[in-house]
């Protein structure tokens, strides 16, 4: 056990030093390209979206929970990236070549990523008090919040990683990708609730994921502990289920590639 | 000879999507020699060398590194040797330290521990000065130096080379030799696979020949060579001459003192027994044959002409470019 976390800290560093190296990277790491959903389309739809249907103050109050998850699911599904460069240039194989656990390198990445998205909750939450978003459920809710998004983080980690694994260079990687965040992102409730939806596009949405964490998440920000308590009973339910398929998939692909 | 066999494989095969890539190897290795695995790319030297580092399952056959077998006693295995990879495997954003650092970490060592190895294997390696700077600001002779460095923290009874000099300029190149030998001269017992000739012919003691996933030859380089028996001549014709090639080397498969004709692209290379009674006799053929040549060259067989004997083509089918990253 001892062996183990040694193992998994060192690792963990390593991920850690790399983005601290780059200065760049790690400032547009926190400061990311989520803030400017939050700032510009929430300021730009505050009089297009009607208070009445999306059932929020203002239309800011109402995204900020569609980009808290909109955050998650992107680094959830860049974060295998990292593995495939090391797949790519032979570091994996050194790893592999230790006698380490298997399962150490992935779970190194697991732990750094969810590291990451807490940061950056923290961050898109902080920039929403500015625009005068407080979370009804205070601190508490923030912890609730953090933990919905690591719950679905795994799982879209792990479809990463299961990518990662699978496909033959980088450039598969990010067309799969592109190809799979704007259609998750458009059918979820995080731009529109399901009600103010096309008949169609809210049956596909029902299916995603994502809208179950960000309607879990919404009710915590704009309403109160008592809207939100049964939904969060549903999202442990759906994220446990995605979870275990992720990660059941993504333990398949490894194996296939280590061997 | 009696000799401790560090590793042992035996009828290893590995298919890789319907194509087999290593088939029914067999090979020692014995304790204490620099052991090569030469062949031309896709041979299934790689394929053999992560067998035995425990990274692939063979299909068939077994192979036990140390006595551990390396499916069933893998950690064991990976307790006892280091590995530097074919690539580069570098992390631009870890300096030299920071990767031994990591290292030690995942071979469990004690941080104590840790740090005096890489003093030791640092001043090895000649490799100390620059230790803390970032590794992509190394030049490809350096980060070779890493990576050898990387296989060699473990502190490895076994250490597995992937064509260790890939690439690099000359003087790198002599460098590495000389480190292979000087960990030799250790005790340490070294696997790698190369497509040099002249790095087989001059580093490794012994050596399996392998084209298409099978072993052609085995057997130390001068052993190869005289198993070949005789002298080569080599005949470079000129470009119009060029179909006579075929009529002249049918010509002299007939002689008695010429053991083997291989046909080149433009010309000849006769394996001889006696060259000072051939010498006259080929060129008379090639005068009647109305050959004009080029060019004559005779010398000892070298382990080019073993290779070409062995498997009908020449290792390399061009010059390699020496690429320097």
């Amino acid at each position: 056990m001892r062996e183990y976390l040694q193992e998994i800290g060192a690792l963990t560093m390593r991920w850690v030093r790399r983005l601290s190296r780059e200065k760049f990277s790690m400032v547009f790491t926190l400061v990311q390209p989520m803030l400017f959903w939050l700032i510009f389309f929430g300021s730009l739809f505050q009089r297009a979206a009607d208070a009445q249907v999306v059932q929020a103050p203002n239309y800011i109050s109402f995204l900020a929970a569609g980009v808290v998850v909109m955050t998650v699911l992107n680094n959830g599904l860049a974060g295998g990236v990292d593995l495939l460069f090391d797949k790519e240039n032979g570091f994996l194989e050194r790893l592999l070549s230790t006698p380490i656990h298997r399962t150490s390198v992935v779970l190194s990445r697991f732990l750094f990523v969810m590291a990451i998205t807490c940061l950056q909750i923290l961050v898109i939450l902080g920039v929403a008090v500015l625009f005068g978003v407080r979370p009804a459920t205070g601190l508490s809710g923030v912890a609730v919040i953090l933990l919905i998004g690591m719950l679905f983080g795994v799982g879209l980690t792990a479809i990463s990683m299961a990518i990662a694994f699978s496909v033959k260079s980088h450039g598969d990687f990010f067309s799969v990708l592109g190809f799979l965040s704007l259609p998750l992102i458009f059918l979820s409730s995080a731009l529109v609730p399901l009600s103010a939806m096309p008949a169609w596009m809210s049956v596909l949405a029902r299916f995603n994921p994502m809208t179950w964490a960000i309607d879990a998440i919404r009710p915590l920000i704009l309403s109160g502990w008592t809207e939100a308590l049964p939904r969060l009973g549903m999202v442990v339910v759906i994220m446990t289920v995605f979870d275990a398929c992720c990660l059941y998939g993504s333990a398949r692909a490894f194996r296939r590639t280590i061997g | 000879m009696g000799r401790a066999v560090a590793i042992e494989a035996s009828g290893l095969g590995k298919v890789y999507d319907g194509a087999t890539a290593v088939d029914g190897l067999s090979f020692q290795v014995f304790a204490g020699e620099i052991f090569g695995l030469l062949g031309p790319n896709g041979a299934g030297k790689s394929t053999t060398l992560r067998i035995l580092i425990t990274l692939l399952r063979p299909d068939a056959g077994h192979a036990t590194v140390l006595g551990h077998d390396v499916v069933r006693e893998a950690d064991q295995v990976r307790h006892l040797i280091g590995y530097v990879p074919q690539e580069r495997a570098i992390d631009r954003f870890l300096t030299g330290r920071e990767h031994l650092l990591l290292l030690g970490d995942l071979y469990h060592l004690p941080k104590s521990e840790t740090r005096k190895r890489i003093a030791e294997i640092l001043r090895l390696v000649d490799l100390e000065e620059k230790a803390d700077r970032l590794a992509r600001t190394y030049s490809g002779g350096m980060k070779r130096k890493l990576d050898l460095a990387c296989g060699l923290l473990p502190n490895p009874k076994i250490l597995f080379l992937d064509e260790p000099t890939l690439g690099l300029d000359v003087q790198s190149r002599l460098r590495i030799w000389d480190y292979v030998r000087r960990l030799r001269d250790r005790g340490i017992t070294i696997v790698m696979t190369t497509n040099y000739l002249d790095e087989a012919d001059r580093l490794c003691d012994r050596l399996a020949i392998i084209d298409g996933g099978r072993i052609k030859a085995l057997g130390s380089p001068s052993e190869l060579k005289a198993g070949l028996g005789g002298d080569i001549i080599s005949l470079a014709v000129g470009a119009p001459e060029t179909a006579r090639i075929d009529r002249l080397a049918s010509e002299l498969k007939g002689l008695s003192f010429v053991r083997a004709v291989n046909t080149k692209q433009n010309g000849l290379d006769i394996q001889v027994e006696s060259p000072e009674k051939a010498l006259p006799v080929v060129l008379e053929a090639a005068n009647r044959a109305a050959c004009r040549l080029d060019l004559i060259d005779y010398h000892r067989p070298r382990l080019d002409d073993v290779f070409m004997a062995l498997t009908g083509h020449a290792i390399r089918e061009e010059f390699p470019k020496n690429s320097d990253e």
